[in-house]
């Protein structure tokens, strides 16, 4: 029995479940996209989505044994931190203008 | 060497004519209006002459370039329509015939031009007069010269656009406006034949010109009747709209709206000629048809008696003349009815001396008379105006067919051609003797009216007219003079080449003298009668009206023609027209298509109005939406799923 | 030793998900993607990217989630409302979010020759990843910092409060 354990300590992860990880992730960020009423969450929805893609990269680094993969996921943090430093100004901007950060509440163009 | 005759001169330069006045003559002097519209004719004319001596000069010594010209002449300015198996060209074609009519028409033409310069001089669209005169010379000189029927059509219909301008000259006037809608309308009903005439030969020889044609009928001798009586009837159809037979002639005298030298030349000499002309040029079409021949001369007999009766008591000085038109018209379709084509052509010539002749001393009359157009109202002009008066007596003599004058030959010559065919010929022969006598006898009467006794108007002077306008008068006085006397025989034989032997012949002498002494006796009776009735007796004229009450009455309302029309044909399809255009089309077929098209803009703007909702999530849901989808159809293997349902799509190769 | 880190860590990246999303208050579902971003910062580790999970750390979680959860302080959100829903979200969404899922995840498990990972694996150091930022990528490492200026100006014209602005109210 403990052999058995030790053989299924040294197993190896196939790559196929961190792709799938990063498939659910996305989908959850979807979902949370989706039924999320906050403007706030909605944001960290997209974020997530953007780590699962993170994550899809890096992996497929390590199976082409490629640096560029891990650059990419490098460039990706960096205008996910631009990105979520504009858009945050922007709700702050909406909140002002509207009271509100409901996002149904938000439906003119209009400010 | 066989050079050119230059035959596009002869429509070119009045349509430059027409061109010049027609878009400058409103801010031209008179006289550089009154100019460029007389060198129209002038040219034309010349290059006539100059065809014409080119042609036969060689009876005189031949000069370089003369005497070498052949007949048919024909000259090809290029393609018109080359589709599929149709060809038509610009072809012009000079014969015996189309010389003969171009030598009418420029001339005549040229002389009513000259008198138009008089008789308009007053009016304020002078420019506009002489453009569109020019315009109608163009066109007739198309007619005649076209090679092929499109070519011919084409020229048919612009003299049909020109008439109706001119009828219309005066367009402040609602009848003259009328006349000329009404004189449009029913030539167009006969060009409907025309056209139908030009679709069957089209489908029977696959060709429209003339010479083709006829080579194709001369090569089958046996093809007669059937589709060829039907191809001819249909085209003797057009000849009735534009040459006013029955039942098509009720624009004639309505026509008579506009001013006078317009009916000299379009409603007299030339424009209405039209139809006899046509029927000359495609007589080895009529020569094939007996029945139809038959057709055409019954129809030519009866309409010279139907306006002959009615000329008898119209009071309108041009109405007279109009029937008369329409009535000596008659004769020539009776020549060529019994296939005496040429003497129909010599008529048409002798008829368009006195004819024009006779409008244009009438438009003297009037014009000398200040506009009065009444024979009630005149009388007496015989001392006043006496070069108008001698002019009219000799084209009175003409057309009454007296001897020496030109219409005794011409009438003659028809007359003595249906009585040789036999047979029922005979009895349209009769009519035509008899219709001669009502000619007779109502031209004289005009004559007594007009020019003898006592003056029953006393509020004009009337006085003679100008030397442009009595010029004319006399050139043409001397041509219905002598115009005849070329003589049947010998002009049968000019024209052989173009319209076939049968009038060639020259009569059994003894047969021919004794019928054109009947024929005068006829004349010299119709003259007594007027003489008793208008001179001897004046009042008898209103005695006899009220005891012929009801023939009179008759006979003055034109046997009530164009209200049976109005009431039969033409109030039903206005009232058609009007329903189906406003009801069907306008509200129901319009109105329902805007409808239909406004409530699908609004319902699909209604439906994706919703999707623009606003709503954040909603927008999400759709680019996840989307987005599946793409990359469903892009990495689901689609031709296997679908070949394991059943459907095979091809797959494009890419090489 | 691979397998289970990986599993632990990649529940704790799922049920930071799922949390996130049943998460009423917003401070809440910042603090569980928090718990997303340093699970996924282990998971890089273990593919071998060292410099990547300290780049998570320190930029995600350490930096992003933290204006996150200042922003939700400042404008004092509080426990979502109800609000009318859309429509459309359910029935066109979920169906796409669970097509999508599907088909992703058929193509992952069909796919043949993706290999494995395991302790034994190298770890990419720092040093490679520097060589091939600072001389082949030089130029794009370079607009990613005009990149990120442009963004903190934008952000500070954004949010400030300008004068003569309408107080907030319907």
């Amino acid at each position: 029995m403990n052999s058995n354990y030790a053989q299924l300590l040294q197993q190896d992860v196939p790559l196929s479940w961190y792709l799938l990880l990063s498939a659910v992730l996305f989908s959850l960020g979807i979902v949370g996209f989706l039924i999320k009423r906050n403007l706030i969450t909605v944001f960290m929805s997209i974020e997530l989505m953007l780590n699962a893609v993170n994550l899809s990269f890096v992996t497929f680094a390590h199976q082409w044994h490629a640096v560029k993969g891990q650059i990419f996921v490098f460039f990706v943090m960096m205008v996910a931190a631009a990105e979520a430093a504009v858009g945050l100004a922007i709700i702050i901007a909406v909140f002002r203008a509207r009271a509100t950060l409901a996002v149904d509440r938000i439906d003119l163009m209009k400010l | 060497m066989n050079g050119s005759l230059h035959l596009w001169l002869i429509p070119l330069l009045p349509f430059a004519g027409f061109l010049l006045n027609g878009i400058l003559g409103r801010k031209l002097p008179k006289a550089l209006v009154t100019a460029i519209a007389l060198l129209a004719p002038l040219g034309a004319f010349g290059v006539v002459l100059n065809a014409a001596s080119s042609i036969y000069m060689h009876f005189v010594p031949p000069g370089p370039g003369y005497g070498n010209i052949s007949l048919p002449h024909v000259e090809n300015h290029g393609t018109w329509i080359n589709a599929g198996l149709f060809h038509a060209d610009f072809s012009f074609v000079l014969d015996q015939l189309s010389l003969v009519m171009l030598l009418i028409i420029t001339g005549v033409g040229l002389l009513i031009h000259i008198y138009s310069v008089g008789y308009m001089e007053h009016e304020d669209g002078y420019w506009r007069y002489f453009a569109y005169l020019n315009l109608f010379l163009f066109f007739m000189t198309v007619l005649v010269l076209a090679g092929n029927a499109l070519l011919m059509f084409v020229g048919w219909e612009g003299v049909g656009l020109a008439s109706y301008l001119l009828i219309g000259f005066w367009f402040r006037k609602t009848s003259a406006v009328d006349a000329g809608k009404k004189a449009f309308i029913v030539n167009r009903i006969g060009d409907f034949g025309f056209l139908i005439g030009m679709f069957l030969l089209l489908a029977n020889f696959g060709t429209l010109t003339f010479s083709d044609i006829a080579a194709t009928l001369t090569a089958n001798p046996a093809w007669t009747g059937g589709v060829l009586t039907a191809t001819a009837l249909c085209l003797f159809v057009g000849a009735t709209g534009k040459s006013a037979q029955l039942p098509l002639y009720v624009w004639l005298p309505d026509a008579m709206e506009g001013p006078t030298p317009v009916s000299a030349l379009i409603h007299a000499a030339t424009m209405v000629t039209a139809g006899v002309y046509m029927i000359a040029r495609t007589h080895f079409l009529f020569d094939r048809s007996p029945y139809a021949l038959g057709v055409v001369a019954v129809i030519g007999a009866a309409t010279a008696l139907f306006a002959a009766t009615i000329g008898l008591v119209q009071t309108d000085i041009k109405r007279v003349l109009a029937y008369s038109t329409v009535s000596q018209l008659g004769y020539m379709f009776l020549g060529c009815g019994v296939a005496a084509y040429s003497a129909a052509i010599f008529h048409l010539m002798t008829h368009a001396f006195f004819k024009a002749l006779l409008f244009l001393a009438a438009g003297s009359v009037i014009h000398g008379m200040g506009g009065e157009q009444d024979m009630r109202k005149m009388g007496g002009l015989r001392e006043r105006m006496p070069v108008t008066f001698w002019t009219m007596t000799i084209a009175v003599l003409a057309i009454a067919g007296f001897f020496p004058f030109a219409g005794f030959f011409s009438k003659d010559a028809i007359l003595y051609a249906a009585f040789a065919q036999g047979g029922t010929s005979r009895v349209l022969w009769f009519v035509g003797l008899v219709t001669a006598l009502l000619t007779s006898f109502y031209m004289f009467r005009l004559w007594y009216l007009t020019f003898m006794g006592e003056s029953r108007n006393h509020d004009v002077h009337p006085h003679e007219s100008p030397w442009s306008m009595t010029g004319p008068l006399v050139i043409l006085a001397v041509l219905s003079a002598c115009g005849g006397w070329i003589g049947s025989g010998r002009f049968g034989e000019f024209l052989s080449p173009a319209v076939g032997t049968k009038t060639a012949e020259a009569g059994s002498g003894s047969l021919e003298l004794i019928l054109s002494i009947v024929a005068v006796l006829v004349a010299a009776v119709g003259w007594y009668i007027a003489d008793q009735i208008y001179r001897a007796k004046p009042e008898r004229a209103a005695s006899l009206a009220t005891s012929f009450a009801g023939p009179y009455n008759l006979l003055a309302h034109k046997y009530y023609v164009d209200e049976i029309y109005g009431l039969v044909i033409v109030k039903p399809v206005l009232a058609l027209s009007r329903f189906f255009l406003e009801w069907v089309v306008d509200v129901a077929i319009l109105g329902g298509l805007a409808w239909l098209l406004g409530g699908i803009a609004l319902l699909c703007g209604a439906i994706l109005q919703r999707w623009q909702s606003g709503n954040l999530r909603s927008y999400a849901a759709w680019l996840a939406f989307g987005a599946a989808a793409l990359l469903l159809f892009v990495l689901l293997p689609w031709t296997s799923l679908l070949a394991g349902v059943g459907i095979h799509v091809g797959m494009v190769t890419h090489q | 030793m691979h397998l289970i880190l990986f599993i632990v860590f990649a529940g704790f990246c799922l049920a930071g998900a799922v949390n996130l999303l049943l998460q009423t208050h917003p401070i809440n579902s910042a603090l569980s993607l928090i718990v997303v971003m340093t699970s996924l910062a282990v998971l890089y580790l273990l593919l071998g990217a060292e410099f990547l999970a300290a780049a998570q750390v320190i930029v995600y979680a350490g930096a992003i989630m933290v204006l996150f959860t200042f922003v939700v302080m400042l404008l004092n959100a509080g426990r979502e409302e109800r609000t009318l829903g859309s429509r459309a979200a359910l029935v066109v969404g979920f169906p796409a979010v669970v097509a999508l899922l599907a088909v992703a995840a058929t193509v992952i498990l069909h796919t043949q020759g993706l290999g494995t990972a395991a302790m034994r694996d190298g770890i990419t150091s720092t040093q490679e990843l520097s060589t091939m930022l600072f001389t082949k990528l030089l130029l794009p490492f370079e607009v990613t910092s005009v990149l990120i200026l442009i963004a903190i100006l934008g952000s500070v014209a954004l949010a400030r409060s300008g004068e003569g602005e309408r107080t907030p109210g319907e």
